[in-house]
This record gives structure tokens, sequence and C-alpha cells, in this order.
């Protein structure tokens, strides 16, 4: 069997399964219902464009990122940004001052930073620094703090934040990228070049400053009030409904016309998110084949041998980097519109970035192909092994009787057994198969 | 008298929380620093670890507590930690039997451990999760204060209160029997020499006939005992919750690197210069700023730096300043 074949195979499976979750509900597993299985496939979709996006800091360059959370989260915060209404007058009210206030504090930095580069090392300097940081940070919190509370008392029980611009939710995917290379540029400059775990642990921490930011900035996007309603790119089912025309081209299908309206919603997105993965996933495989990405395989597999060749091994790292996040960027804002909310406190790294990298390593990492597939296989398995997990204990406590206590504990704690395969299917084929499902040509 | 009580009221925010913390830190990164030094990879299951060790002596120490057996004034969980301790050095054994000793036999990369220490902290924290669930659990009993607030205040006749809890001071003198052990061990005796020795240059103390396993089996149960000792007094001290354990990864990671990854002296500086940092930026200065400044200037704020909730920012903060200008930390650890 040739490759090519083989890979077919594998894609044809997960399309199998996920077309068995829409058709059967064959031994309590699928559900049997057409929205549960494109739910599952449209996050599929976003899972496997993350997966990419690792892929290309990974795979392509072995950078070792475990803040795709904060990468994401910033997608998602675009969303709000670009496309809900501003909120009257909260920019008149507060809006400039945090502005200026934010500007006084990239001053302050970049000052700091001339600061260091200009003046002579000695106490002098050191004493200059601490003052303009100090003295910084004190005129910053002067502007900072009224502007904020000015536009938190705006109305704080729908809006208190800024609001966005009111463009089309479409534009922010592409905003949510730029965020999110934005913040990972910032992180590229001071941790790579150092020792590789140091990126890890430098990508870990913003990943999770970026939450506790959403979470305490109302100003920004209402923090843990989370935002709902964010406009979509697709009709809403209400409308839907009430069109005749619709009812009518749904009867004609044999649906109901509520039944049609969300499969006919959830269709729309899939499509909308297969020709995204698509255009990346084209654009990922021309990269891959061109001089650049043959350059940065052999940066990621002899880092002397390509500095002695002239290549600088820093500047490519953060120029991937950025790239990488970038497109976990578009992603979360992605999600973020299939949500239609942006709820910074169900941000978990275990489900955010660890999950992603089970993702990339299983479906072969250095692949796209491979990445695409492992996004959505390992997402398909996210879901189900919860169904999966009760089905097992219960067969396995079938022999006690229903009101023994171990019964009842291991039945309500068998949904936390996914943290645990997850790791299992990561150490198997790390162990067993470390090239993947797909592995690098 | 002002000065005296700003400085209680000092002590009672910042000072005493802050040795308290810090103490756990340290031996955290303790941990941390072992396992990089010896088996040179950074070990992402630590917090989860730490977490397996807590919920195994959390639950001898209810099956003490049904059984009636107490420890007086002290914490039940202290009989039950050395259980917790055996336990966590078997399934931290079993692990490197079945996970990490492959990768030792291929060389592999760093960067390939890390990957694997991540497997690890899924399935840990799943089996965590999976037995006690991912709720808050409190286990600490007995005497919940060594000094009562009121009871300083009527002793000493002053306006602010100290107040110590029985947590506190345990951690703190549990932390330099542990310290203090730990530096005699690596030393003194032979099998801690050999550690040093593997440490700092394989080739070498291979050629001199240590044997590799058997240095890497005394680190395991090492950080075995310093991760449930953690994250025991962490637990005593605030509560147990499975995902908390897992978000001291940062922490912990921040103290082992400022002091200097490798370093065991540079991972309690770490704990300590990382804890104060927390816990003073993110206290609100106004009570002690009241006594200390003339009426006229007392402050209408909290005087507060930063929100307690950017307490990992400021652990990143430091983090991110002592990788820019000394990447090696403050005892110069490697930098493999």
């Amino acid at each position: 069997m040739s490759d090519t074949v083989k890979h077919s195979l594998l894609f044809a499976f997960v399309g199998l399964l996920i077309l068995m979750e829409g058709a059967t509900n064959f031994a309590g597993i699928f559900s049997g219902s057409w929205n549960s299985a494109l739910v599952i496939l449209n996050m599929g979709l976003i899972s496997a464009i993350m997966a990419l996006g690792v892929n290309l800091q990974w795979g392509f360059a072995g950078l070792f990122n475990v803040g795709i959370m904060g990468f994401t989260a910033l997608g998602g915060l675009a969303v709000v940004l670009v496309s809900t209404d501003p909120t009257p007058g909260a920019f008149a009210a507060g809006g400039m001052g945090i502005l200026m206030a934010l500007v006084m504090g990239a001053l302050t930095v970049v000052g700091a930073v001339a600061i260091y580069k200009f003046m002579k090392p000695g106490i002098a300097r050191t004493l200059v620094l601490l003052a303009v940081l100090i003295a910084g940070f004190f005129i910053y919190r002067a502007i900072f703090d009224p502007s904020v509370e000015a536009v938190e008392a705006i109305n704080p029980a729908l809006e208190g934040n800024l609001g966005g611009l009111g463009l089309p939710v479409l534009l922010a995917w592409p905003a949510g990228g730029l965020l999110a290379a934005g913040a990972a540029w910032l992180i590229g400059k001071t941790a790579l070049g150092l020792r590789s775990d140091y990126l890890a642990i430098a990508t870990l921490g913003i990943a999770e400053i970026i939450i506790s930011v959403l979470k305490n900035e109302d100003w920004l996007s209402r923090g843990v009030k989370n935002v709902v309603g964010l406009p979509r790119p697709v009709p809403y089912e209400v409308d839907l409904q009430n069109d005749p025309s619709f009812v009518e081209r749904a009867a004609s299908f044999g649906l109901d016309p509520v039944e049609g309206s969300t499969i006919f919603v959830k269709l729309g997105y899939s499509i909308l998110f297969t020709l995204v993965l698509l255009a990346l996933l084209w654009m990922a495989q021309m990269a891959l084949r061109s001089p650049w990405g043959r350059m940065m395989r052999a940066i990621r597999d002899n880092e002397v041998a390509a500095e002695a060749m002239g290549k600088d091994v820093t500047r490519r790292h953060l120029q991937i980097f950025v790239l990488g996040s970038a497109i976990c960027g578009i992603a979360g804002a992605m999600m973020t519109t299939l949500d239609s909310q942006l709820t910074p406190g169900t941000y978990n790294p275990l489900r955010f970035t660890f999950l992603i990298w089970v993702m990339v390593i299983v479906g072969g990492s250095g692949n796209n192909f491979g990445a695409v597939l492992g996004g959505m296989l390992i997402w398909f398995f996210w879901i189900k092994v919860e169904p999966m997990g009760i089905e097992l204990i219960e067969l396995l406590t079938s022999f006690l009787a229903d009101d023994n206590w171990l019964k009842g504990h291991l039945i309500e704690n068998a949904s936390h057994m996914r943290l645990f395969t997850m790791g299992l299917i990561l150490l198997l084929v790390l162990r067993f198969s470390p090239r993947g499902l797909i592995p690098e040509k | 008298m002002e000065l005296l009580n700003a400085l209680v009221a000092f002590t009672n925010f910042v000072g005493v929380p802050a040795i308290a913390y810090g103490s756990q830190l340290a031996i955290g990164a303790l941990g941390v620093t072992l396992v990089y030094s010896v088996l040179r990879f950074s070990n992402f299951a630590h917090g989860d670890t730490m977490a397996f060790g807590t919920m195994v002596t959390i639950l001898f120490t209810w099956w003490f507590q049904s059984a009636g057996v107490s420890f007086g004034p002290l914490p039940t969980a202290l009989l039950a930690l050395p259980l917790g301790i055996a336990v966590t050095m078997l399934l931290v054994l079993i692990t490197d039997r079945t996970v990490y000793r492959f990768y030792r036999e291929q060389k592999a990369k760093p960067v390939v451990f890390v990957m694997v220490s991540l497997g690890v902290m899924f399935m840990m924290n799943g089996l965590v999760r999976f037995i006690i669930g991912p709720g808050d659990q409190r286990f600490s009993d007995g005497e919940r204060f060594i000094i009562k607030a009121r009871a300083f205040k009527q002793m000493t006749g002053l306006d602010e209160g100290l107040a110590i809890k029985t947590s506190q001071g345990i951690t703190v003198v549990t932390a330099i029997v542990v310290v203090a052990l730990l530096f005699w061990f690596l030393n003194k005796t032979r099998t801690g020499k050999s550690m040093r020795a593997y440490s700092d240059n394989e080739d070498l103390a291979l050629l001199s006939g240590i044997n590799p396993e058997r240095v890497v089996m005394y680190t395991w149960l090492i950080v075995a005992t310093l991760a449930t000792i953690a994250g025991v007094l962490y637990g005593l001290d605030k509560s147990f919750k499975p995902f908390t354990y897992f978000q001291l990864l940062l922490p912990i990671f921040a103290s082992a690197i400022v002091g200097g990854l490798g370093s065991p002296i540079g991972a309690i500086a770490g704990g300590f210069i990382i804890a104060f940092s927390e816990v003073t930026i993110t206290y609100a200065w106004k009570k002690v700023a009241t006594y200390v400044l003339p009426e006229s200037m007392a402050p209408d704020g909290l005087v507060q730096l930063l929100s307690t909730d950017y307490k990992f920012a400021v652990s990143f903060a430091i983090l991110i300043i002592v990788l820019l200008f000394k990447p090696t930390g403050i005892f110069k650890g490697k930098s493999v």
C-alpha cells in the first residue's frame, strides 16, 4: 500500500467517524445527531488550524511553544475589539485617557531601554533607570486609573467596556492573527536564542498573563462578565425559520424548520472554516517545499551547521515563531466567532495548549497533513472519551450493586479520564511511533 | 509606636505569608532543579507530582481522622506525610522505569524529555482528578494559630495584631529541616557526592564507576519526597485543588531559573525572591502607609501596585528580567 493511499484512508477514517456520529447511535458512543456531528466537525477544523500553527513552530523549526492558549485568547479578544459596536460615550469618557496611559507606559519602557543602551554601566545608570521606571509607573497609573473607572461606570450591567470598531466579523480573523503575532514577537525577542526549555517556560507564563489580563481588565472585554452575542458571519436560526422560502427548502429535504436551520448555520461555519484551513494548508505546504522551508528544517536539524552557512538562526526562529502564533490567533478568533461569545474564564491550558500538542505529535510533527489529521482525530476522541469512559466503567462495575459508593464515585469521576487517556496516547505515540501517523517526508 | 504598628502590620500581611509561601516555593524549586541537574530536563510534571503526593497524604489523613488518630495540636496530615511520600516515590519510580528510562538509553534530546514529561503531567493530572475530584479540599486540623491577632494585641498593647498560623510555622520549620538534610545528603554522603559528580560531568562520573541508574533512582526518590512535602505544606497553608497545583508550575520554574537552574542554593533564594515580590507588589499598602506617613500625606487609595490576580505576572516579569540580563540566574546555574 503506497503512502498516499494509506494517508487518504486515515482521512477517510476520520470522515467516517464524523458521519457515524451523525447517522447512528451505536453502542452509546455516537449520538446519531447531525447537529452534534457538525459541532465536532467545526471544532475539529479549528483544532486542525491550531495544530497547523504549532506544527509550523515545532515540526519546521523545533520551537517548543506551550503558550498556545494565550495566542488563542488574543484571537478571541480581536473579535470583540473589531466586530462589536463601540460603547456610546466610552471613548469620550476614558478611552483617550486609557490610550494615553498605554502610550506613556510604552514610552517608559522605551526610555528605560534607551538609558540601558546609551549610558555607561554603573551606579548612575541603575539609579536613573529606576527613577524613570518608578516615575513612569506612577504617571501611568495616575492617567490610567480614573479613565478606566470612567469607562467601567458606563452601563456596567451590559457594557462597561470600550467596545469595538463595529467592522464585519470576518475582518476580526486576520486581526486576531496580527494581535497574536505582536505578542509572539515580544516574547520571541526575549526568550529565543536562549536554551530551548526557556522558551517553553516563557510561553507558559505569557499565556497565563494574557488570560489574567482578559479576566481583569473589564474596560477591554468586560473581564469575567463575558461578552456575549458577538456578530456572526452566518444568518441567525430564528430569521431562517421565519423565512418561508427556507422552510420550504428544508421541507424538501425532509427536515423540520428548527433542525434545518440549525444544520444550515453549522454547515455555513463548516464551509468558512474549511476554506480558511485549505488556504493555510496550501500556504504551509508551499512554505515547506520552498527554499525557506528547507532552510528551516536545516536549522532545526543542525543549528551549528546552519549558522556556519551564514543563516541567522535567532532571526529565522523569531520569524517562524511569529507566523505560527499568528495562525493560532486566527484559529482563536474563529473559535470565538463560532461560540459568538468571549468567556475568559473557560480558557484552560490543558485543553487549549497541551491538547494541541497531543494533536501535532499524534498526527505527525513536520507534516502539515499530519497536523490536520491529528487535529480532527484527537478532537473527536477528546469529545468521545467521556462517553466511552463511562460505558467502560459501567461495564467494569456491572457486578457491583447500583448503590455501591465505589461505583457511584467511579462513574461520577469517569469524565476526568479524558486527561489520563490523552496523556497515555501521547506517551504511547512518542514511544512506539515518534514520527506520528503521517510522518515527515 | 506608629512605626512599631507599621512594622507589625507589615510582618502580619507581608512578612509572614511571604516567608511561608517562599519556603513552599523553595522546596518545590529544589525538586525541579534536582531533576534538571541530574536528568537534564525541565520537568513539567512537577506540579502534578506535588498534587499526587498531597492527594495520597489527604486520603491517609482522612483515614486517620476516621480511625480517631490525631497529632494533638499539630495537623494529622503530618502523620500521614511519610505514607504519602512512600506512595509518591513508588509512582515516580514506576514512571521512570516505564517512561523516562527508554529515552535515557536513546540519549534523546532534552526537548523530547520535556515533551514526555507533558504526557506524564496529563496522566498524573487525570489520575488525581479521577481519584479525588477536581474540587477544593481542606484537610488541616488541630490548632489553627500559634499566635492569634487578639492575643498579640493584648500582650503588646499595640493597635495592630500579628497572627501566625500553625501551618505557617510548620512550613518554615519543615523547610529548614528539609534543606539542612538535603545539603547534608548532597555534601557528606557517598550517594550525594556521586549525584553531584554525575550532574557536573556525566562522562567522568561514569568513568569513575558511578552507577547512573542508581544516581537517577536516588534523585527520583528525593524529588518525590520534596514534591510531596512542598505540596502538603502548600495545601495545609491554603487548600488543595488539582488545578492550583498545576498552576504552581510557573512560580516554581521562575524560582528555579531566577536562582540558577541546577543550583540548590539558587532554588531556595529564587523561591524567596519570587514569593516576596509577589506578595509585596500585590499587597495594598494603605495600612502601613497611614502609620508611617504624617496625617496630611495619608493616601486615599489602597496603594496597591497591582491587583492580586496579577501575581503570575510578577513571577513572570522577574523571570523575563533575569532571562534578559543574566540567563544563568543569580547563582550561576547551567545553561546548556
